[in-house]
């Protein structure tokens, strides 16, 4: 079982923040992601910065853009996973799109994903039609792909999306691309309640999620609320970044 | 080859052409990508779309368009050039092809929202066009380079009603207006229909624009063997950034005993890093939605193209012309900005034709020494715009003010 499997038996409220590698200096992920761990961050997301990132809203394309003339690399996030797996046991998700990890090769990227201590992948241009080789690939080497499912994804769909996945989804919360604003919560709680009655795996909920109310409602429709554009933009705010992020993510817990 | 091609039928059912192709892109435009997939395959089989469409190109585009025996570059070449005038075209290029085929899908479809993406200006401005004849609401992503580049399509798409808005992010280019495009789809998709204009993009779109822009091989095809003594022309050429007057173009060829060239931009150079040759210079990749062919760096990020050309301006293709270069169907040559500049000027003293600075690249191709074209050969080359919008940044190259 790996860590994302063993976080999805327990029944507890989960949040999983999301920041870009990279951002916003070369050198900040290792002590942003212990930090963020270390202030209740159930699970972390970690982006692969790219040039085009197409389901991107404007905070986390301009940090993308940041990370990338920082210098950052596929193989500089995996020696930066590997020092972060000294200091935490805390789930760690790569989100990616697909062009750099199909450059490195789908072998060399999982065996890396493995030495340095990923667990799951989040790959939101690579749907169902396109993700089977590569996902039988993953499982085989026990790391999680965690598939997308929309608010405009049939039931079947859910299902089949579910069953490729094999242990955990991601439901986009809205018809759009990151740091967008939200539904009405009644078109929401549809939209979850259609996703948990077709999903045979747990799921967490995306995009346009900011406060600690977000956190608590989402955990009541799904398995765990994620936080993005509010990470990067609150992270822009203070003077160190790492205290900053950590001090957003005890709100967003509950914990202050 | 010859057999390999004699049945060609791609792409198959989940829009590959073998490795390149497919459909990848956020989930929520599956189901408008499926949408569009139905939409087509009943337009297509559909009389009164066909009448309909053809009615448009006949006379609102003023097809079909000339296919023009050039005989005074013909002598100084010592082979037959054909000039497929795509330029004669309403909105002056191939574009308003794909535009009208694609305006009545999304009508039928229920849109009242069309955005699209443009480099040059040309499909954005045909976009605008079909848009305003119709009365649907446009908005033309476009890079602020190419606003730079291109003020005069600017305002003409404004005079057609569109919004044009300006794309700051990566190289301000069309890889970018493509990026910003799809993100607006991505919010939008159940009211806005996405009018990409090359052949590129996911499954259905690189084989949906290659059908709509096939009249122009259909119509040179038919030209051709009534203008000549030949049944076949020897040799085709045609520019590619996207791909799209290419394939349309080489499409109803495919499987005939005929060349085919296509000619990318060449830019300052191959070796200076600064061009657009993609499938010259790039590898396999994932960009806007499909498998083909990318300049890209060993991380696997996109790298900036350049053309003086900004229709050609793009670091991908589309993924049928991956296929035919890796099957060897096609040749891929290149032209640089230089090359494509002199052919522009030589075009316009010789022949009286001012060519698109897209279309020049197919043109300098013609007086390269390493061509392969031999004495006496028929040769189509499709013309695929005018030169009008391009007035200005050839002004600037040659250092005249005006």
């Amino acid at each position: 079982m790996n860590r994302i499997q063993k976080l999805f038996c327990e029944p507890k409220e989960k949040l999983i923040p999301f920041i870009t590698a990279g951002y916003p200096t070369l050198d900040s992920t290792v002590d942003l992601v212990c930090g963020m761990a270390e202030a209740g961050a159930n699970m972390i997301e970690i982006g692969i910065p790219f040039s085009d990132p197409q389901a991107d809203g404007p905070v986390i394309q301009a940090s993308s853009q940041q990370a990338l003339d920082n210098g950052m690399t596929l193989n500089k996030i995996f020696e930066q996973v590997t020092q972060i797996r000294e200091r935490t046991d805390v789930p760690l998700a790569l989100m990616g799109y697909y062009n750099p990890i199909l450059k490195m090769g789908h072998e060399t990227f999982l065996n890396n994903c493995i030495s340095s201590g990923v667990d799951g992948l989040i790959l939101p241009d690579l749907p169902l039609e396109e993700a089977e080789p590569f996902c039988a690939l993953a499982k085989s080497k026990d790391i999680s792909p965690i598939l997308l499912v929309a608010p405009n994804t049939p039931d079947e769909r859910i299902k089949k999306i579910s069953e490729l996945a094999g242990d955990l989804i991601y439901a986009v919360s809205i018809l759009g691309i990151t740091g967008n604003d939200l539904a009405s919560k009644d078109a929401l709680a549809k939209y979850l309640n259609r996703v948990r009655e077709n999903s045979v795996t747990p799921f967490v909920v995306g995009f346009g999620i900011s406060s600690r109310e977000d956190v608590i409602w989402f955990n009541e429709y799904s398995d765990g609320a994620v936080v993005g554009s509010a990470i990067i933009k609150n992270m822009d705010e203070g003077p160190n970044p790492v205290e900053t992020t950590k001090q957003l993510i005890e709100v967003l817990k509950g914990r202050k | 080859m010859k057999n390999k091609f004699k049945d060609y039928n791609l792409p198959d059912d989940r829009g590959h052409f073998e490795k390149f192709g497919g459909k990848f892109v956020p989930e929520s435009l599956i189901p408008a990508l499926e949408e569009l997939e139905q939409y087509y395959a009943k337009a297509k089989t559909d009389k009164s779309f066909q009448i309909e469409l053809n009615n448009l190109l006949t006379h609102y585009s003023g097809r079909e368009t000339a296919l023009y025996f050039a005989s005074q570059i013909s002598e100084e070449l010592g082979f037959k050039v054909w000039l497929k005038r795509e330029d004669l075209n309403h909105t002056g290029a191939h574009k308003i092809n794909n535009a009208l085929g694609q305006i009545l899908l999304a009508r039928r479809m229920g849109k009242k929202r069309i955005i699209a993406e443009t480099g040059a200006g040309q499909h954005g401005v045909a976009t605008a066009t079909v848009a305003a004849l119709f009365g649907l609401d446009c908005i033309v992503y476009m890079g602020e380079e190419d606003i730079r580049r291109q003020k005069l399509n600017v305002f003409r798409m404004n005079l057609l009603g569109a919004e044009v808005r300006p794309v700051s992010s990566g190289s301000m280019t069309l890889k970018d207006a493509t990026n910003e495009a799809i993100r607006d789809w991505v919010t939008n998709v159940e009211s806005t229909y996405y009018l990409i204009g090359s052949t590129v993009g996911p499954h259905p779109y690189p084989m949906l624009v290659r059908d709509f822009q096939s009249v122009i091989g259909k119509e040179a095809k038919k030209q051709f063997e009534n203008q000549s003594e030949n049944a076949l022309p020897d040799r085709l050429v045609a520019c590619i950034g996207g791909g799209s007057n290419a394939m349309g173009l080489f499409y109803p060829f495919i499987k005939d005993d005929v060349k085919i060239v296509g000619v990318e931009a060449a830019g300052k150079g191959l070796e200076s890093g600064e061009h657009a040759a993609t499938l010259t210079k790039g590898d396999f990749g994932v960009l806007h939605g499909a498998a083909s062919t990318l300049l890209q760096n060993e991380d696997g990020q996109v790298t900036l193209p350049h053309s003086i050309s900004a229709g050609l301006d793009y670091p991908g293709i589309g993924p049928e012309h991956s296929y035919l270069n890796e099957t060897g169907r096609v040749q891929y040559f290149s032209a640089t900005d230089q090359e494509a500049l002199d052919a522009f000027q030589w075009l316009s003293e010789k022949e009286g034709i001012l060519p698109a600075l897209e279309s020049a690249h197919a043109l300098a191709y013609l007086r390269q020494e390493n061509n392969g074209i031999k004495q006496g050969e028929n040769v189509i080359v499709c013309l695929s715009g005018r030169g009008d919008k391009d007035v200005h940044t050839v002004a600037e190259a040659l250092g005249i003010e005006l």
